[in-house]
């Protein structure tokens, strides 16, 4: 079956500094698949989905998105191809002058011409997805981290997005919770055809939502399949990750000199 | 540090341009910010400060009536009080003090707003919400500083000299009809217009200072707190230099 590529990264490369954070990434999603990428904290997965959402731009590399190559696009091209995408942020990111209900309006208001009645029934719509309907009037001071990351979601698909990127949606959240933000993205990548795109190092919502996951470290790719291939992958990082095993070819220490002769220094 | 002033003094000029680009261009391609949102900040810049700027301005004119009086009495010209507190209320202090109160309650506010949510992320969800934050953000405090700085210093003169009158009139007996009638008379239409272009300018400085100083906001509390005391501390310093070229323009440059 021949798939339509909707994210289409080409060696992409990116530096902070003198650091490496990305190291020639290529990767192809397509249309309607959840793929997860996952790897470990400052292996530059978070810093990849700044670039796919255009909020960095790559050193080096193409990203193309929807059929776009996004670093030759003007401002209003830009606009238009934002507003196919929605993120859903680590950190929720909603406004906190605004209410909960003004939070997931905001895209509409500013990018339709919808009557207010109708913007009130889709908040109504976008927050019984999340189930959060009846908080419209709270501020997001108000509201627990768990809820405030499910107010985010439905911010980020106000405006029915064709992409979702999400940035660790399951972190810090209750197993239930996280349980019922898994199952939302599946809902929605198979309900609405959205293409998902997951950031994460939850190891359960791994194996539980992607089509494929790709697995990066020291910013590149390690390895690309689908869930129950990288589970059987002969890779002994790919297995170091998985279990979650402190011994192995990844190392825990970031530092490459030598620690005796620091310390004696 | 001279290539970093240059740096900064770029940036904030280049923010400056952007901003006026929305504001010109802005409603041709539908992209005005809301009326609600501008409206809102006028709120907040302009009739929250009215409680504040009142009493500045208000005792600031008794003391400039006193203190005159002080050496106006000694050659029993006791009635030139009055033109002496208008004169220099709307030449220099209505401006000055009024922008400088704006700038430590009102450019503090936008800068500390603005950093956090910077450091917070909710202007890179602005951005890929397809929503420009300067357009957003900067162009609604904008409009609302250059638009109520000159009110409240319209305001600020009237209650300065107010404040003024009451000395004259409780303190050293002086005929409240000829105060009123001796103010007027040697006030020029010029000492009023060009103290409100001076807070026009400073309302330009201060949320251009402000917004920059929030939207450049780096690390944590830290940087807020950080970018919120460096732009009380830049709006400060340029109030006053802008203060003294343009007094320096309208009354020395065409002699």
């Amino acid at each position: 079956m021949e798939r339509e590529v909707i994210i289409k990264a080409d060696s992409v490369t990116k530096k902070f500094g003198d650091r490496a954070i990305l190291n020639g990434v290529s990767l192809e999603i397509y249309r309607g698949e959840t793929f997860v990428i996952m790897g470990g904290s400052g292996c530059g997965k978070s810093t990849f989905l700044r670039h796919l959402t255009g909020a960095l731009v790559p050193d080096s590399g193409k990203i193309c998105l929807l059929g776009k190559e996004l670093t030759g696009l003007g401002e209003d091209d830009m606009d238009k191809l934002k507003k196919k995408i929605g993120m859903c942020f680590q950190s929720a990111a909603l406004f906190d002058s605004m209410t909960v209900g003004e939070n997931v309006s905001l895209p509409l208001r500013e990018h339709t011409k919808l009557d207010k009645n109708v913007i009130e029934t889709v908040i109504k719509m976008k927050l019984e997805m999340v189930g959060l309907r009846g908080f419209e009037a709270l501020m997001p001071s108000q509201l627990s981290g768990g809820m405030r990351k499910r107010v985010g979601l439905a911010r980020a698909i106000a405006l029915d997005p064709e992409i979702v990127f999400y940035d660790e949606p399951t972190a810090g959240l209750d197993p239930i919770v996280a349980g019922v933000v898994d199952k939302l993205i599946l809902d929605l990548s198979k309900k609405l055809s959205i293409t998902s795109v997951v950031v994460t190092h939850d190891m359960k919502s791994v194996f539980s939502i992607a089509d494929r996951v790709a697995m990066l470290y020291e910013g590149k790719v390690l390895e690309v399949g689908r869930p129950e291939a990288i589970k059987g992958s002969k890779n002994p990082m790919v297995q170091q990750f998985i279990s979650g095993s402190p011994d192995g070819p990844i190392r825990f220490f970031q530092q490459k000199d030598d620690y005796l002769e620091t310390i004696m220094k | 540090m001279v290539v970093l002033l240059v740096r900064h003094t770029l940036a904030v000029l280049a923010l400056f341009f952007e901003t006026v680009f929305w504001i010109v261009v802005g409603p041709f391609k539908k992209k005005f910010p809301k009326p609600e949102g501008i409206f809102a900040q006028m709120v907040f810049a302009g009739m929250d400060s009215l409680i504040i700027v009142f009493f500045v301005a208000f005792f600031t004119g008794i003391v400039i009536a006193m203190q005159s009086a002080y050496q106006l009495t000694r050659f029993g010209a006791n009635i030139f009080v009055a033109p002496m507190v208008a004169i220099s209320l709307a030449r220099e202090l209505g401006p000055v003090l009024t922008s400088l109160v704006v700038a430590g309650r009102v450019g503090a506010a936008i800068a500390a707003e603005l950093g956090t949510m910077k450091v917070t992320e909710q202007i890179e969800a602005l951005e890929t919400m397809a929503l420009n934050p300067i357009r957003f953000l900067v162009v609604p405090r904008f409009i609302a500083l250059i638009v109520m700085l000159p009110c409240l210093v319209i305001f600020a003169d009237i209650i300065g000299i107010f404040g003024g009158f009451l000395v004259g009139v409780f303190n050293l007996h002086l005929n409240p009809y000829r105060y009123i009638t001796f103010s007027f008379q040697f006030m020029a239409w010029k000492d009023v217009y060009t103290g409100l272009i001076k807070s026009f300018v400073f309302g330009i400085v201060i949320s251009m200072i402000g917004c920059y100083m929030g939207l450049n906001t780096k690390g944590g509390a830290e940087g807020v707190g950080k970018s919120t005391t460096l732009s009380v501390v830049t709006s400060f310093i340029l109030i006053i230099l802008f203060d003294s070229i343009l007094t320096g323009v309208f009354y020395f440059a065409n002699k």
